[in-house]
């Protein structure tokens, strides 16, 4: 083991050092599944069912369990997982911040739950909430009107491009093309081919920023926006934005602000000064809402003044009660607003209709409502200033070279002769939560680093220590690694060659 | 009472001689110094919004939510309004679930992964198909997922998606914005007394028709009695059945595979949520010869290297990390911890108990209906179906007047139509049918 072989002048500090919760049942297994402890099979209709036979089922064949045996189950799978309260988890472009516990209460209230067809007035509270947190990232992003309806940041993306595709349709315009640039997250390109666009890369130029001449040649009268984040998934700030703006815009397309990477922003630049006249939020990264195991987000949208009339249905106003027609779309303000005036529910006159079942995932949102009225304005902008501070400072710490820069929220280290993958497992023996890695391609090797805010000066010696521990190691400790967790490495290539998606495949599948 | 807090976020832990020390070892002066950012675009303004101390978000948040009317909730629609026990709020808040990521590095997701490796494993017990991914966002959502699957795996081409004349806006608008992207059309067929016309549908039937999509129960809350003869339809002309339900109505009623359903959407958010204002798990299952088609994420069961069985996620070349505009969806975040909250919520009920909650969802609309249609003035259910959860009442009066006084006296009910009120019922409201039945007498006559 090479714990405390990092840096010496780090010695105090050390890497943290990690173990997972591991159980052996049956000599072989850490936690049986519920199947494996008991499977009851029982029949179904019959005499006493309130159906004919001929519309219900013979059988059904599920576990069946006693409370206190799945509190256990339950306990003992949560001892196998690691969240942001287990230690550091610096993955980059996730945006993993600690999530206040006040924030779950807030979104537990009892007047909270309410059915979504309820008439407006008798939901004047809940619509209050929804009305505060679109005037709240409005202001935040520098946008006119912000829509909450995405239920995460992908389905914001695919929201913002309908909007754009309805403005440019609209506008009796037909253009095919959405550009992004290489290093854009994934979720850029299938977002604007789900929406029936054709998906033009941009290739980054040696700073890895967006190269001008390369823009000038991918857009034109095809364009129908371009997919931006800002700073980048480099951690650089595109110091050109205005100009790219300019050079979108001639074209006649729209500028998108994929907004994974505003936290890195907050109080220090908005998307909609920049000139942006689109984007998403994903309140569960900027907005510290938990991030539960893969979802769920929210991706709200915000535009500019002249999409506002392309946002999905229903959106949500202020009506004030001093009787005018509450058109305007003028924004309250969120001190004395949710007391004072009424809410309604409208479809927007262009709107691009439904992207989510009823109006999104509202205790996501009303989770990112208490945490941005908890912080305000100075909270907000220490958060980002913090964050940019923190993955500088861990930048600046780290054996592995650091290309690029300057940085904001996170950086991207080269592994250099290493394997990311390998270095990624090393990590998770000293309690830390590894970086993105091998992403964007740009970097060699890449370890996508984000510390984030809530991490001290102690926690991040901690976190420089074990990257330096592990720069240090050859290629068979790597590939040894990780064993202080609960499953050693798993053989992906195998699962997906014999994939077994249920309890049911593996007992076809095993003996 | 606010306190202006003005000393920053009260989650970063700095100490300003720490900050001085990082600073100092970055080589600046300031944080804002580290802001790479063009004059012309800094923002120098404020947003206004300030700072206040937790215990006064939470008596903002009080104050503000109290304005919502207290009401007995007799509405449905897509959204119901399960009892979810104790046991799931508390396991389901256990941070390690709760604050993790989406399980890239498995060996320390173990937890999660096996979590959701038993909720696809529950979904396929209740559809009878092999392949059930760890969640969509919600029903409207996954029809849509359901549709692309649609244009991709037909054999031969087919632009039409066929849907029931009686579909929700939400699953309807969230559809045809899906459908607009795959170049598909949004058609409809009609039904007969609340269900499938059957007769109708075989009429509309042709080689351009690549899904047809039913519901059981409808968004009337009627049990659809033609399945199987809607499965043989999409069976004889190569389109894909998509069926609409939800894992406690699946619990009871005939299993999706064999009237031939290729794919089963829906909201599994029945089990594990109760009321959260229309938020959703979208459901996903399908036949494993459209495995490779599948969007969404699949968790795996592999080995690991010392031969134990461990979780993965798994066939992630289908993604957008990976596959980017070809992939076959563009869902990232999902709503895995819902799903978890699903699984738990089925575990405790056990398969005796999702039979009873599920026959309960007969019997409680049945009896209402029953009551109501006593009542002068009003009939119920309008159709002569067997129903789940909900049912739709005629009153000779005008629906609306009947819902505005049904308000009054504290009960929320749908008005769907001049005289057509929409009625939902589960054991959330069951002990409260005497009032609202007693209610119904003094305002529908």
């Amino acid at each position: 083991m090479s714990e405390g072989e990092g840096d010496g002048s780090r010695e105090s500090t050390g890497p943290l050092g990690y173990d997972q919760a591991r159980w052996t049942d049956s000599g072989e297994r850490y936690e049986p599944l519920l199947s494996e402890k008991d499977s009851t099979e029982v029949e179904v209709g019959g005499d006493d069912s309130p159906l004919p036979d001929d519309l219900t089922r013979d059988s059904l064949e599920l576990p069946a369990l006693s409370e206190p045996e799945l509190a256990r189950h339950y306990t003992r799978l949560s001892q196998m997982n690691y969240g942001v309260e287990s230690g550091p988890f610096p993955l980059g472009s996730c945006t993993m911040k600690y999530n206040p516990k006040f924030t779950e209460d807030v979104a537990a209230l009892p007047d909270g739950a309410v059915h979504p067809d309820r008439p407006d007035e008798t939901v004047q509270g809940t619509l209050a909430i929804l009305a505060g947190l679109q005037d709240y990232l409005g202001r935040i992003g520098g946008m006119d009107a912000v829509t909450l309806q995405p239920p995460a940041g992908a389905a914001g993306e695919y929201a913002g491009i309908l909007i754009a595709k309805a403005y440019h349709e609209h506008r009796g315009e037909e253009r095919t093309e959405v550009v992004v640039p290489d290093s854009a997250h994934g979720t850029n390109f299938a977002s604007a081919a789900l929406a029936g666009y054709d998906v033009v890369e941009l290739p980054s130029a040696e700073d890895g920023r967006v190269d001008l001449d390369a823009l000038r040649a991918a857009v034109g009268d095809d364009t129908a926006a371009l997919m931006l984040t800002n700073p980048n998934t480099l951690g650089c700030f595109e110091r050109d934005i205005e100009t790219i703006a300019e050079i979108v815009h001639d074209a006649g397309g729209l500028l998108y602000y994929d907004g994974a990477n505003l936290n890195a922003l907050l109080g220090q630049a908005r998307p909609g000064d920049m000139g942006f006249d689109v984007m998403h939020y994903n309140v569960h990264k900027t907005f510290a809402t938990p991030h539960g195991g893969g979802g769920p987000g929210a991706g709200p949208v915000g535009v500019n003044a002249e999409l506002a009339p392309f946002l999905p249905s229903p959106h949500v106003r202020r009506v004030p009660r001093s009787g005018t027609d509450g058109s305007s779309g003028e924004r309250s303000d969120p001190r004395d607003g949710p007391h004072h005036d009424g809410y309604e529910r409208y479809d927007p006159e262009h709107s691009v209709g439904k992207v989510h079942g009823f109006e999104g995932n509202w205790l996501v949102l009303i989770k990112a409502y208490a945490y941005i009225s908890r912080l305000g304005d100075a909270g907000l902008a220490d958060a980002s200033a913090k964050a940019v501070l923190n993955a500088n400072y861990l930048a600046e710490q780290v054996d592995y070279e650091v290309p690029f820069g300057p940085f904001h929220h996170e950086f991207v280290a080269s592994a250099g002769d290493q394997d990311a993958a390998d270095v990624a497992k090393r990590m998770l023996d000293f309690g830390v939560h590894p970086p993105t890695t091998k992403w964007p391609e740009i970097v060699g090797e890449a370890l996508m680093t984000e510390p984030t805010e809530i991490e001290g000066k102690r926690t991040l010696d901690q976190l420089a220590a074990a990257f330096d521990a592990v720069a240090g190691e050859d290629d068979s400790t790597l590939e040894a690694a990780p064993s202080k967790t609960s499953a050693r490495r798993i053989d992906q290539v195998a699962a997906a060659r014999n994939p077994r998606l249920s309890w049911q495949a593996l007992d076809d599948g095993e003996e | 009472m606010t306190d202006n807090d003005t000393r920053g976020s009260p989650y970063a832990p700095h100490t300003a001689t720490e900050t001085a020390a990082m600073l100092d070892a970055v080589g600046v002066d300031s944080e804002s110094d580290l802001f790479d950012i063009p004059p012309a675009v800094r923002f120098d303004g404020e947003f206004g919004i300030d700072a206040s101390d937790e215990r006064a978000v939470r008596r903002d948040v009080e104050r503000t939510l109290a304005r919502n009317d207290d009401l007995t909730e007799l509405l449905g629609r897509g959204h119901y309004d399960h009892y979810v026990p104790s046991m799931v709020d508390h396991l389901a808040d256990r941070s390690e679930f709760l604050t993790s990521y989406t399980q890239y590095q498995p060996e320390v997701a173990q937890g999660f992964l096996q979590a959701l490796f038993e909720y696809q494993s529950l979904l396929v017990e209740l559809t009878g198909l092999e392949v059930a991914n760890c969640s969509m966002y919600d029903a409207a959502t996954a029809l849509g997922e359901a549709a692309t699957l649609a244009s991709r795996v037909r054999s031969v081409s087919g632009d039409r998606v066929l849907v029931p004349a009686q579909l929700s806006d939400g699953r309807r608008g969230v559809l045809e914005n899906y459908a607009d992207g795959a170049d598909l059309l949004v058609d409809t067929y009609p039904m007969a007394d609340g269900a499938v016309d059957i007769d109708a549908l075989e009429g509309m039937m042709d080689e351009d028709v690549a899904m047809v999509y039913a519901e059981s129960p409808t968004i009337r809350g009627v049990v659809e009695p033609s399945l199987s003869a809607v499965g043989g339809l999409a069976d004889a002309h190569d389109a894909l059945f998509c069926l609409g339900s939800d894992p406690v109505a699946l619990s009871l009623l005939e299993s999706p595979a064999s009237v031939g359903a290729d794919v089963v959407v829906g909201d599994a958010s029945t089990l594990g949520l109760g009321r959260s204002y229309g938020m959703g798990l979208g459901m996903f299952a399908t036949r494993e010869d459209y495995l490779r088609q599948v969007p969404g994420r699949l968790v795996g069961a592999g080995e690991d290297e010392s031969g134990r069985r461990a979780y993965t996620l798994t066939l992630q070349t289908r993604e957008q990390h990976i596959r980017r505009e070809r992939a076959t969806s563009n869902i990232c975040t999902n709503q895995a911890w819902v799903a978890l909250r699903a699984a738990m919520h089925a575990a405790w009920l056990g398969p005796d108990g999702l039979v009873d909650l599920a026959e309960d969802c007969v019997a409680y609309p049945r009896d209402l209906a029953a009551r109501l249609d006593e009542i002068e003035g009003v009939q119920a259910p309008i159709h002569d179906r067997h129903h789940f959860r909900e049912f739709q009442a005629r009153t000779d009066q005008p629906a609306a007047a009947v819902a505005g006084d049904l308000r009054d006296r504290g009960y929320a009910v749908h008005t769907l139509g001049e005289h057509r009120l929409g009625i939902c019922v589960t054991e959330r409201t069951a002990d409260r049918l005497d009032r609202f039945v007693a209610a119904m007498a003094e305002v529908a006559p």
